[in-house]
């Protein structure tokens, strides 16, 4: 064991080297700062849209909430994430392509169906109302 | 016969060691995990689109939730992920006791954000809002409670980082473990934009 990690630590310095930047990525002091006042802006401008109630409609709203949403998950993964095509020779972007087409078809796909289901359901009499569990 | 004499002397090295990057594949696979906990999120944010406005009669969004709590909640969140990179940061440099430091304030804000959880649910149970009452509730309570059990189990791994790094210092071991806590850390915030956006904001919201 001890022989094990004497190599790796002898290894190391060069390790680190000819990895640099690459693995997983590493940010700096301004790049953290440049995220976290993107999300502290992104987070305020919804929360005070919702509880200030100050536009009217509320489809908009909820279009500019969830719109917003998306522009600061975007920030976070590129900020603190430091997503890029480099990082892992670019598997990881793949990795995440591939799931936010999956999470987009199971998001889409269950809201459609199930919204269709609903719509075609048979009306409810006054009968089926009073004998409903 | 002189060439086998001058290796025997030199210290083996094996192909292996060249072969494998065994801090670079972690990393590839820690995120596929993630990826995969996404989808476990996505069916529950799916979940709770479909059942969302289903409320039985009972209490709605707007009834029951504090945005003001909330808010804080995900201040505390926020906090902890610039936290998270400054203990990042500190690492870089090899600095023991900083990087210590600052996992210990990412720790008390995930606490923090624990216990106001915490205290929401307790108060939504006590007045009767429980996950059984409406399918509205139920969705309501698995995606926060799944989202808030990742953040304990995050806590726990990191107070172990934290007792494994001054005990053994800022090895290559230990870097691995808290660059793959770093994407885990960052990764529930991310999840946590989902949450008070389309459950919360859009909640009351109505």
């Amino acid at each position: 064991m001890s022989a094990h990690s004497d190599h790796e630590s002898a290894f190391e310095p060069h390790h680190a080297h000819s990895h640099h930047g690459d693995a997983a990525g590493h940010g700096s002091f301004k790049s953290y700062m440049t995220g976290f006042i993107l999300s502290v802006i992104l987070t305020a401008i919804p929360f005070w849209l919702v509880m200030g109630g100050v536009l009217d409609n509320k489809l908009l709203t909820a279009v500019i909430v969830m719109g917003i949403g998306v522009v600061q998950i975007v920030v976070h993964v590129i900020y603190f994430l430091h997503m890029n095509a480099r990082s892992e020779g670019g598997w990881t972007l793949m990795a995440l392509i591939f799931t936010i087409v999956i999470v987009g078809i199971a998001l889409a796909g269950s809201l459609w169906v199930m919204h269709h289901l609903n719509t075609n359901m048979m009306p409810m009499t006054h009968e089926m109302m009073k004998n409903m569990p | 016969m002189n060439e086998t004499q001058v290796q025997e002397n030199e210290k083996p090295q094996f192909y292996l060691t060249e072969e494998q990057h065994p801090e670079h594949s972690t990393m590839l696979g820690f995120w596929l995990y993630l990826m995969s906990d996404c989808l476990i999120f996505a069916v529950l944010f799916a979940t709770h689109g479909v059942v969302g406005r289903n409320y039985a009669a009972g209490p709605s969004p707007a009834d029951l939730f504090d945005l003001s709590l909330v808010a804080f909640n995900t201040a505390m969140l926020l906090l902890s992920s610039i936290t998270y990179g400054f203990a990042m940061l500190q690492m870089e440099r090899n600095a023991k006791m900083e990087t210590l430091f600052w996992l210990g304030v990412t720790g008390v804000f995930g606490a923090t954000f624990l216990a106001v959880e915490l205290y929401e649910f307790y108060h939504l149970i006590h007045e009767g809002a429980g996950p059984t009452r409406s399918a509205f509730l139920s969705s309501f309570f698995t995606l926060v409670g799944t989202h808030g059990l990742h953040v304990t189990f995050g806590t726990i791994w990191l107070i172990t980082l934290m007792v494994q790094v001054s005990k053994h210092g800022l090895i290559p071991d230990n870097r691995r473990r808290l660059m793959c806590l770093s994407m885990f850390w960052h990764f529930l915030d991310v999840v946590w934009i989902g949450v008070f956006s389309f459950v919360y904001l859009l909640g009351v919201l109505g």
